[in-house]
């Protein structure tokens, strides 16, 4: 696996594995849309708004498993301070951000017509909020530096110290009551969600980690070029003298 | 989809719909940007110090 943690074997390895990742992803949601709209039957309680479900859930899963791969990353950046490890973490941030955008107006929207509110400050709710706004302050916090070498070390503390809060999203249900639902899929005693449902939440939720992981490449292979085009800028303004312009 | 709440499912949808094409279309610019700004360099002799080979006597 180290042997891959090197920018040039990375970048080889990326592209087959970023167009494999890209098409599995829509042949997996091209089938879990199938599934979804015309195969899963309408909740007993809810009807046809436990469609929202086969989206919020997955986006919810990735909120939560972008943040835990950054914070794996930022121990990487941290510990052995491999620039591999810090570009990592950087391109997952807007991924992590965005499907917690997703997964919070999503849940207003399944939430209007079931609980009869758009939003309540309950423990899940607030969390997830919470989480949103750390990928928030993550995300200004790397365009805040000029050098990301420099930017890396604050970023991957920031990161670890805001894992904290990635438990509490999770048990949040559990700890305290919440209008929120507790868990469903993944509890003590198995799913309590019907095979029917759960078969195209599971396809969904495939493709959109595919997804995650072709968006996670890219950005990756993107940053890598950034900081190359950073260095190469540098290397021209020693040549003629003049100051670096930043690339950031 | 005759359900009473079709607009709050189909709002969903085109949501995650506009976010997945957003996060792809962001992608692809910010690519193609950070390779046009790479080639204009390399086009001038620039290399990056590590795939410069130097002789050892």
């Amino acid at each position: 696996m180290l042997r891959f943690a090197n920018p040039t074997l990375f970048l080889k390895l990326v592209r087959w594995l970023m167009p494999l990742a890209a098409l599995t992803s829509a042949l997996l949601l091209g089938w879990g849309l199938y599934m979804v709209f015309a195969v899963s039957p309408e909740d007993y309680q809810q009807g046809a708004t436990v469609r929202i479900m086969y989206i919020h859930v997955p986006a919810a899963w990735l909120a939560l498993s972008c943040y835990s791969l950054m914070a794996l990353s930022s121990i990487g950046s941290l510990v052995w301070k491999h620039p591999l490890a810090d570009v990592s973490a950087k391109a997952l941030a807007p991924i992590g951000a965005a499907f917690t955008f997703l997964c919070l107006v999503t849940g207003a929207l399944w939430g209007k017509p079931m609980w009869g509110t758009w939003w309540v400050w309950d423990a899940r709710l607030t969390s997830v909020l919470v989480l949103f706004l750390v990928y928030c302050g993550i995300m200004a916090l790397w365009t805040a530096f000029d050098d990301p070498a420099r930017a890396a070390r604050p970023v991957a503390i920031l990161t670890l110290f805001g894992f904290i809060n990635v438990p509490i999203v999770k048990f949040s249900v559990d700890w305290w009551n919440t209008l929120h639902q507790p868990a469903s899929v993944f509890r003590m005693g198995g799913p309590s969600i019907d095979q029917s449902m759960l078969t195209p939440l599971f396809v969904m939720a495939s493709g959109a980690t595919a997804l995650m992981l072709a968006l996670h490449l890219a950005g990756m292979r993107t940053e890598i070029m950034r900081r190359r085009v950073r260095n190469l800028s540098q290397q021209l303004a020693r040549q003629d003298g003049l100051p670096a312009q930043s690339e950031e | 989809m005759d359900s009473p709440h079709a607009g709050y499912i189909l709002a969903a949808y085109l949501l995650a719909g506009v976010i997945v094409a957003g996060l792809l279309v962001l992608a692809i610019i910010d690519d193609r940007t950070q390779r046009k700004a790479l080639e204009k360099l390399e086009a001038q002799g620039l290399r990056r110090r590590s795939s410069v080979k130097t002789e050892v006597h």
